[in-house]
């Protein structure tokens, strides 16, 4: 007898997320690195094998290389399965021609022979490119006390910030009475977290509509989900009250890297119980030399810290020298940071090089109109020379000459 | 050559008793080094990178830890359908007295496999070395057995080889046993020889009663068989005792983990998904090795720390190794000292060794 599916999960993972900038000139949203070892992608694939669910299809589009690799086999996080496992689910070529994922319910509807092949009770559909713990078990069992065709994940946000979310609208017994897709003046603080849960068969006929109409731009928020709630489907509303962090700026991922620095705020990496899974670089512990100080940071394997770390998060193999300072900053794998050099307000990528005396990133503080203001990007493989500054708010990804 | 057609033997059990407590309940195999690392991931991880794709892994007793650790030997990416990593452990009721013992148990398992050259290491030696230079340098010689030595002065162990050399390094004679405080050239017990050879040698061992494999098969064959030695210059040390454990994990932090690691072989090891380590406010930490999981708000000072250790607020750490998931609380002083796994130091306790003399407290004891 095979094992029957109840729930598998659809990671959608093909955004390029361009607001990051030159972090994803090479690498989908996903992929970006995330908390001195972790990759963006790996807490959905983590909080799917945590909560049992164990056939993840992710979905690929934009820049697939790094992410594919990444993956693999889905071995770090248990998801190498003879039966299940994780899935890369690519855009095919069909008889009636090619087509890239439109939106993401066309991404969904491309793979329906995918979900039927396991012939699910449930199916998920998630984002791969947020920062959250969450039991989607818990979900699902309350999809099933509401007897719902769709459960959507909800979560008080502050309401200066409402109106860059989609918001809803919930009677008392959880059930949602109106959406809202980024409104200018929000009525209501309840925002999707984009966690859904669907039955299956209702899904699969709303994705088979939504391809037939035209005028659809084949997107969950938009136009699938709408069309359930315009049919009188159950819709139901699951409060998360946990850390969520849509990482779409490079100021959110910044802050939400530094985040970690935080011990009020409610992530916790270490919880053996909700374990995050990744791809661990092999490298020896990190080593902090004579005269080095360290002081509220993160620090991967393989580091070599001589220089002065405050407030900042060093993912792999990254070298400090003596007398090089890096505060309020995250350092990607790989990068070296030479004598006398300071890295502050920043987000280095990987395997770039800060030559002597080099300053990157400003404080805010020295700078009159905070308008002006931002974290500095160093993209990767950039050389910055020896005594160059680059002022805040920029992003760098060619060399910069030294200064004599 | 590649050494794909070399098959790597493994003794996980040799010199256990000389660590005393810290291989009570382990293997030497199994004792945690350099901060995240067990002894046999430097041997193995030498093997690997070598290219020796099949190993077979003796062991004798106590060696819950060692299976626990290597698994389906799939970060040494030894988990194939073909070769791969095999337990050796004895039969039931044998208990293997020696190395010979064990080579011999071992035999049906070297028969049936096809590869032509036999490598064999013990896990007491921490080094990270290049094989193919080892058994590149047997077959280009000639020889009939090919010994990897150190020249120094000779690790205490009561079967140690010191071994005598024409300048064309043919051994011409072997003395066993402590060799003293004068520098001599020693074995590493790398040995390198034909796979035919190992089992002839082996077969008659077996029918002539041969109790040890240094006097027997080496010693005793000087003369008949060309057995030639193989110098190594590059790191490579021994452990002897739970002295030199220390020493030698301390002299890694004057620099010298940067002999036993390098980006072009990586040493692997069982993957434990820990966070990142992490600095409180305030935290003091200076010339350590440090592993992920490690949660620091104290001082640490020349010390390598294992994964998960937790240094609370106003603790001191000093000279010490502090294996996985032991905890220093508040205020608690710990110097000159090794504490085994998930240890416990409650607050204000004082702890402190000498650097001759360091104090050893067992696996899950709370102080």
């Amino acid at each position: 007898m095979v094992k029957k599916t109840e729930c598998l999960a659809m990671l959608l993972a093909g955004g390029q997320g361009s607001r990051l900038g030159i972090l994803t000139k090479n690498i989908a949203k996903p992929a970006v690195p995330y908390g001195g070892k972790y990759r963006i992608i790996d807490f959905p694939l983590s909080n799917c094998i945590n909560s049992g669910i164990e056939t993840v299809g992710v979905l690929t589009q934009y820049q697939p290389l790094e992410l594919n690799d990444y993956i693999g086999n889905g071995q770090p996080w248990d998801l190498d399965r003879s039966y299940g496992g994780v899935h890369i689910l690519s855009p095919y070529q069909q008889i009636k021609g090619t087509e890239w994922y439109k939106g993401t319910a066309n991404a969904i509807y491309q793979n329906i022979n995918f979900i039927d092949r396991y012939n699910p009770e449930y199916v998920a559909v998630l984002s791969g490119d947020h920062i959250y713990k969450m039991d989607y078990n818990k979900m699902l069992q309350y999809h099933k006390e509401k007897d719902a065709a769709c459960t959507i994940a909800m979560l008080e946000v502050p309401w200066e910030e409402a109106s860059r979310f989609g918001l809803m609208f919930v009677n008392d017994d959880g059930s949602i009475s109106e959406f809202e897709e980024k409104p200018k003046n929000p009525k209501s603080n309840k925002a999707s977290m984009g966690v859904y849960i669907f039955t299956w068969s209702k899904l699969r006929q709303y994705l088979i509509d939504d391809e037939a109409n035209p005028d659809s731009g084949n997107d969950f928020g938009h136009d699938v989900i709408p069309a359930m709630h315009e049919a009188g489907e159950r819709m139901f509303a699951f409060r998360f009250d946990g850390y969520w962090k849509d990482v779409g700026t490079i100021d959110s991922l910044w802050e939400a890297n530094l985040d970690l620095l935080n011990p009020k705020v409610d992530l916790d990496l270490s919880d053996d119980s909700w374990r995050i899974y990744s791809r661990n670089p092999i490298a020896p512990p990190h080593f902090v030399a004579k005269n080095a100080k360290v002081e509220n940071s993160m620090v991967g394997e393989g580091c070599y810290i001589a220089g002065e770390l405050d407030y900042s998060i060093l993912f792999s193999n990254v070298t400090v020298e003596e007398g090089a300072t890096v505060k309020y900053s995250i350092v990607m794998p790989g990068t070296t940071i030479k004598k006398g050099a300071v890295v502050e307000y920043a987000i280095v990528a990987e395997n770039a090089v800060i030559e002597e005396d080099a300053h990157v990133g400003e404080s805010p503080e020295k700078i009159d109109n905070l308008e002006n203001w931002g974290v500095t990007v160093i993209g990767e493989k950039v050389t910055i020379g020896k005594g160059a500054a680059v002022k805040a708010k920029e992003m760098i990804d060619t060399d910069v000459k030294g200064v004599k | 050559m590649a050494a794909s057609n070399v098959l790597g033997i493994i003794y996980s059990n040799a010199y256990d008793s000389l660590l005393g407590e810290l291989t009570s309940v382990r293997t030497m195999g199994s004792v945690p080094f350099a901060g995240r690392y067990r002894l046999i991931d430097f041997v193995l991880s030498s093997m690997v990178n070598s290219g020796i794709g099949k190993v077979g892994v003796s062991t004798k007793a106590n060696y819950q830890s060692l299976m626990d650790h290597l698994g389906s030997g799939k970060p040494w990416d030894l988990s194939r359908k073909r070769d791969g990593i095999t337990f050796l452990p004895p039969f039931s009721g044998e208990k293997y007295e020696n190395r010979l013992n064990a080579l011999e148990a071992m035999l049906p398992y070297i028969s049936k496999s096809t590869n032509e050259y036999v490598l064999m290491a013990d896990c007491n030696v921490v080094c990270n070395l290049d094989y193919t230079e080892i058994i590149d340098g047997h077959i280009k010689s000639g020889a009939d057995i090919t010994i990897a030595y150190k020249r120094g002065i000779a690790p205490k162990l009561s079967h140690v080889m010191s071994l005598e050399m024409t300048e064309d390094s043919r051994i011409t004679s072997v003395k066993i046993g402590e060799a003293g405080d004068k520098a001599c050239d020693y074995s590493l017990n790398i040995i390198v020889m034909s796979r035919v050879l190992l089992e002839r040698l082996l077969r008659s061992a077996v029918v002539m009663g041969l109790k040890n494999f240094e006097f027997d098969i080496i010693a005793a064959n000087v003369n008949a068989l060309n057995i030639r030695g193989h110098k190594i210059d590059e790191y490579a040390k021994v452990i002897d005792s739970l002295q030199s454990y220390y020493d030698i994990s301390m002299e890694l932090l004057s620099g010298e983990y940067r002999e036993l690691f390098n980006a072009e072989n990586p040493v692997y090891t069982k993957v434990r998904d820990d966070m990142p380590a992490i600095y409180g406010i305030c935290s003091k930490a200076t010339n350590s090795l440090i592993a992920d999981g490690c949660t620091i708000k104290g001082t640490v000072e020349n010390s390598i720390l294992f994964r998960g250790v937790y240094v609370a607020e106003g603790a001191v750490v000093r000279n010490a190794i502090v294996m996985q998931d032991s905890y220093i609380s508040a205020n608690a002083k710990v110097n000159c000292a090794i504490l085994d796994k998930n240890v416990v130091i409650k607050p204000n306790k004082e702890l402190s060794g000498a650097e001759t003399y360091p104090i050893y407290i067992g696996k899950d004891i709370t102080v």
